[in-house]
């Protein structure tokens, strides 16, 4: 009797658990798979003819000048973000902790920009960025500039990454205030009785017990930045000047979805080196969470 | 100094403290300095004029966008925020030269039958993972949650292939079909699920509700603010999708609002008084949106990001 009950059980899971099963099989494994087979191919979508080729889409990698160019201008995004966004949104939650009134009306103000559209904001940026823009505008008018902004190899990636550290700091302040929250008050006001200043209240209290808020940010962070692609296909369609802006993912959708003939296996090849980068990290991740675990 | 390890975080309280829109519990140091004297109010005052420089600062590119979208093609240069001649023209063109009105019903419906789709179909694979104990449960839980760890961004080749070979391109299913179930959503709900207690479902076997009805009578309405915060993610996720909408659509009509407005506006040159006008099309509805119900949205957002 109680068997016939388990198994009726094991029926009803399977029953729940089947059709999204099948969708991660065939919607989200297998395409893996079958990405890393067209990576070993010269694979062009309208030919008839697509001869395995081995490994040679991953040798052709290490001498494209155009991918090291990705490849570096990806790193700086995330290396240029991620800090930068961090640092920004810990000190406005910071400051928008010690607010007494109108918390709720700051909150939405720092937090329009990220459930909008980035195509849309792009644009937004793009305009003010023209040689006669908002801001050569306003430079102008205190002896300044013009800038070229978006078209200068030296300033466009810059340009695009103060739009995207803008765009994502609202759910950042958002976390960042949460976390902050669940920090319990007693700690400092214990630290404050025993004559600690604010500064030493927040690094060896505040800092510490939000490990976990910080952690999950850079993991995001870190994830989000390395896939930048559509405020890039926005403010500079063709990831220029000179390759100045490129990203990973834009020259994958170049080489796979614009270009005639379509390189669809170098595209593929190319995404595995990104895969791997995502996968090194997580791992990084899971090593970093269980150590933190272990000391406690 | 040494800090009791032992500390709980409870998520949902802080989420909610958060949410309700005060400075959280009254933090007793605070209405201490309050006391003091003009000192510390001069500090607060200036803390404040640097947060709201700070967040009109953040808002600013909006206020332009409206601006320019409202000014007359000869003045899209003039420094104003209020235009010289207040103009609903570049409205009314982009409305005329677009297919506004079917590419925001596309995206509105991919939209809702998505959240719809993953809303349920999360739900339920998480509450299955949670509260059953089957063979191969733990297989299937890395494998789902080893997909999160493939980005979007790279199976656009891949499901491109598919959707050529099933006829799915430009088409409604051929937009949706990556999206229709997530795995971070049946992630979220395994761990929200987790928290229902198990004596609640045995009782209601005990009074001989079906499995499906415990799952959906007693289950669901013990985690609804869960379910809510993957439909707020969910829903914003798929409205302002851009990369496979761009893949995978070819013709006008089937393009969403992000894929149409990037079109229109390439198309336009410098025409940036009538970009500003799609952008500002583009942005006002999940504005309105956010503005009616930023109160929940942030506080589902905090409560997936503290799991």
């Amino acid at each position: 009797m109680r068997l016939t009950l388990e198994r009726r059980r094991w029926l009803w899971a399977y029953a729940f658990i089947a059709i999204p099963l099948l969708f991660f099989l065939a919607i989200r494994i297998a395409p893996v798979i079958y990405a890393f087979w067209v990576s070993l191919h010269k694979w062009d979508p309208i030919a008839l003819n697509r001869p395995f080729i081995g490994t040679e889409n991953y040798q052709k990698i290490w001498s494209d000048e155009v991918f090291w160019h990705a490849f570096r201008n990806t790193w700086t995004y995330v290396l240029l973000g991620v800090p930068i966004s961090l640092v920004l949104s810990l000190l406005i939650a910071l400051g928008l902790q010690k607010l007494i009134r109108y918390v709720g009306f700051y909150r939405v103000l720092y937090f329009i920009p990220y459930v909008t559209s980035l195509v849309a904001v792009g644009w937004v940026w793009r305009w003010m960025y023209m040689p006669n823009g908002f801001f050569n505008e306003i430079l102008s008018r205190i002896g300044v500039g013009p800038f070229k902004f978006l078209g200068s190899p030296d300033t466009a990636l810059y340009a695009i990454l103060a739009m995207t550290i803008w765009q994502g700091l609202g759910f950042q302040i958002i976390i960042f205030l949460a976390g902050l929250e669940s920090v319990p008050t007693i700690y400092q006001e214990a630290a404050a009785v025993d004559g600690a200043g604010s500064w030493q209240r927040f690094r060896d209290i505040t800092f510490p017990l939000l490990n976990p808020t910080i952690v999950f940010l850079l993991v995001t962070g870190v994830i989000g930045y390395l896939q930048v692609f559509t405020q890039i296909r926005t403010m500079a369609p063709t990831g220029g000047p000179l390759n100045s802006t490129m990203s990973l993912v834009l020259y994958v959708y170049q080489q796979a979805f614009q270009q005639l003939p379509s390189k669809m296996g170098y595209a593929s090849a190319i995404t595995f080196v990104l895969f791997a980068i995502i996968l090194l990290i997580t791992l990084a991740q899971l090593k970093l969470f269980s150590r933190e675990n272990n000391e406690y | 100094m040494s800090i009791d390890p032992g500390v709980s975080i409870d998520p949902q309280s802080a989420a909610l403290s958060i949410a309700e829109g005060g400075a959280g519990n009254p933090r007793p140091h605070m209405v201490a300095e309050q006391r003091r004297g003009w000192k510390h109010r001069l500090a607060r005052w200036a803390l404040e004029a640097i947060l709201l420089i700070g967040g009109l600062g953040m808002i600013f590119p909006f206020v332009w966008m409206l601006s320019s979208s409202l000014k007359l093609p000869g003045d899209i240069y003039s420094l104003n925020i209020i235009p010289p001649t207040f103009t609903l023209g570049n409205y009314r063109e982009v409305l005329e030269q677009t297919e506004y009105i079917r590419w925001f019903l596309n995206s509105l419906g991919i939209a809702l039958v998505t959240t719809a789709s993953v809303a349920f179909f999360d739900s339920v694979a998480g509450y299955a993972l949670a509260k059953y104990r089957f063979p191969g449960q733990n297989v299937v839980f890395i494998l789902i949650l080893s997909t999160l760890m493939v980005p979007t961004e790279m199976l656009v080749i891949p499901w491109y292939m598919m959707s050529i070979q099933f006829h799915w391109t430009d088409s409604y299913w051929g937009i949706m079909f990556p999206g229709v179930i997530s795995a971070f959503g049946v992630f979220l709900m395994r761990q929200f699920f987790g928290g229902v207690p198990n004596d609640l479902i045995d009782a209601a076997r005990l009074d001989g509700f079906s499995e499906f009805r415990i799952f959906w009578k007693i289950a669901i309405p013990q985690v609804k603010p869960a379910v809510a915060a993957l439909c707020i993610f969910t829903f914003l996720g798929n409205w302002n999708a851009y990369i496979w909408p761009l893949i995978v659509t070819r013709s006008e009509e089937m393009r969403t609002l992000p894929v149409g407005i990037a079109f229109f506006s390439t198309e336009s040159g410098s025409a940036f008084h009538l970009i500003m006008a799609a952008s500002a099309l583009a942005t006002i509805p999940v504005l309105i949106v956010f503005l009616i119900f930023q109160r929940q949205i942030i506080k589902g957002i905090v409560l997936t990001g503290l799991k």
